[in-house]
């Protein structure tokens, strides 16, 4: 047997492909949904001090409970669940970061409370959170492959076929569209962070 | 804070006095409604703060912070022009207002308008702070020890830049410092503060010449003569004009302080300075023994008011020779 066996691969494509949209779809989806709830228990949390070691300790806890069922549904919640702390503790991370001056600057010039959130806090706070959401869609596409052992579908499949068909073609193509997507997801996310106003300010000012 | 009743009037440069946590930055924020008095009320003009929204209040009111307070994601003519956005300026008065205010606070916008903050020195930094809190051309300023970062050239700089955009504009500022040379040489008039309450409200001249109590001679080193010379302008003791002395005495602006000028008397040998304006127009004289009187420490008997005749012991104006 040929230890880089890539036929599997290379013959069927289209299915590897198909899959890894698959997979796209549930990740981002996941994602959707998990960014929005940990949006909000970030910044209740960074706003209320008090809030914040309760938030972590439950949401640390959330992260060890094994999950139960088949299907798509069950697989999302643990995906939004095991999220839940890299994008919460980023969150708070990064809004913590920004200077009091300069928060209070912005509501001293007349900033709204909302106009403070968007055009000073966050997007101060953006590289941080950025950086939790790679962590945490990293993390998604990696369980999501596990996922596949629940009838989630996406590339897991090719794995878990694999294996029990002792098919190591297979397995490999599974392995490497995981690894690829991974690494795609890494360097657009890692841009992203690159391109957000306050990482521009510190390379013009490096330079 | 208890008890505080002050009248400011418009146009004029207020400086708030007094030691860490006498309450004069607590006051400062209870009128841009950063702190919420528990009672009392604030009218500027005829309005009072808690009539506006906080946000529309403050957009009325330049803010200006010791740590500058400036938006690092933000380039220099974006942090300028944010109070005129939040006002919904057009974009294009708001490019002509930012190029007008960096000018003003003397950073070319060719050179400046596209750096951010952390390109700038602290010095820079401040004079953007400055321009930024002038941007809707507030008719007040609160300024809360803008320049008590600042290594002293600097500071002494951006003083000089302040005096003269006071001096054009004529904005009401209020302005925290514990600096007492500060306050005197940029306020109209002095606040001075003890735990909450004022201790004195008055001309830096008067503060320095007629302490109300011992604490406010202390803070201000009425006692001291030097301090006290370095503190009083040559105009308090400018003496009337004597046509027979023009053209040969050395000339000093009526600006500058005592202390300048004894160093100029002592340093020239001459025995009268004339005293000059702004445009180099004299507008009086000055001896040593005028500035031997306004040196004179505040007199606990009244008596002398008005009457400027105070005999400083021989002592004493030799030591202030020798010591300059």
């Amino acid at each position: 047997m040929d230890g880089l066996d890539l036929s599997y691969l290379t013959e069927n494509w289209r299915e590897v492909w198909a899959l890894t949209l698959d997979h796209v779809r549930l990740s981002l989806l996941a994602l959707a949904i998990a960014l929005p709830i940990a949006l909000v228990l970030g910044i209740a949390a960074a706003r209320f001090r008090a809030l914040t070691v309760p938030v972590l300790t439950f949401l640390g806890i959330l992260y060890t409970i094994p999950s139960q069922g088949l299907g798509v549904k069950p697989a999302l919640i643990i995906l939004v669940t095991y999220s839940q702390v890299f994008l919460v503790r980023n969150i708070v991370a990064g809004l913590r970061s920004v200077d009091a001056p300069t928060l209070e600057a912005a509501s001293g010039i007349g900033m709204t409370r909302g106009q403070v959130m968007r055009r000073v806090w966050f997007p101060l706070a953006l590289p941080v959170i950025i950086a939790g959401v790679r962590t945490a869609l990293l993390t998604i596409i990696s369980i999501a492959a596990v996922a596949a052992w629940i009838n989630a579908g996406g590339l897991g499949d090719l794995l878990f076929r694999g294996l029990a068909r002792n098919y190591p073609a297979m397995i490999l193509a599974g392995i490497i569209a995981i690894i690829a997507l991974a690494a795609v997801t890494d360097l657009l996310l890692r841009a992203a962070e690159r391109l957000t106003p306050l990482a521009r300010a510190h390379r013009a000012t490096r330079r | 804070m208890d008890d505080v009743s002050l009248r400011i009037a418009p146009g004029e440069f207020v400086a708030l006095l007094g030691p860490s946590g006498c309450g004069k930055t607590t006051l400062l924020k209870m009128i841009n409604r950063l702190y919420e008095p528990t009672s009392g009320r604030i009218w500027i003009d005829d309005t009072e703060v808690h009539d506006l929204k906080a946000s529309h209040l403050r957009r009325r009111i330049g803010y200006v912070i010791q740590q500058t307070g400036l938006f690092p994601h933000l380039r220099v003519a974006d942090n300028v022009g944010v109070v005129p956005d939040l006002l919904k300026w057009d974009k294009q008065r708001i490019k002509r207002r930012v190029e007008e205010l960096l000018t003003l606070v003397g950073l070319p916008p060719a050179e400046y308008a596209h750096r951010y903050p952390a390109q700038l020195s602290g010095g820079e930094q401040q004079r953007v702070g400055l321009a930024r809190a002038l941007a809707a051309e507030p008719s007040t300023m609160l300024m809360d020890e803008p320049f008590g970062a600042l290594d002293a050239i600097t500071r002494g700089r951006l003083q000089q830049e302040l005096a003269r955009i006071h001096r054009q504009f004529r904005q009401t500022i209020l302005f925290v410092t514990h600096d007492i040379e500060e306050a005197v040489h940029l306020a109209d008039k002095i606040v001075v503060m003890r735990e909450g309450r004022v201790v004195q409200f008055d001309t830096p001249l008067a503060i320095v010449t007629e302490p109300a109590n011992d604490f406010v001679a202390d803070l201000v080193g009425s006692n001291d003569v030097l301090r006290r010379l370095s503190l009083v302008p040559v105009a308090a003791a400018v003496e009337p004009l004597d046509s027979a002395l023009a053209g040969n005495a050395p000339e000093i602006s009526q600006w500058v302080f005592l202390r300048d000028a004894l160093s100029q008397l002592v340093d020239s040998g001459a025995d009268r300075l004339v005293v000059v304006d702004e445009d180099g127009h004299p507008v009086g004289t000055l001896s040593l023994r005028a500035v031997q009187r306004a040196a004179a420490p505040p007199s606990p008997d009244k008596s002398s008011d008005g009457d400027h005749v105070v005999v400083v012991p021989v002592e004493r104006a030799g030591r202030l020779r020798g010591g300059d």
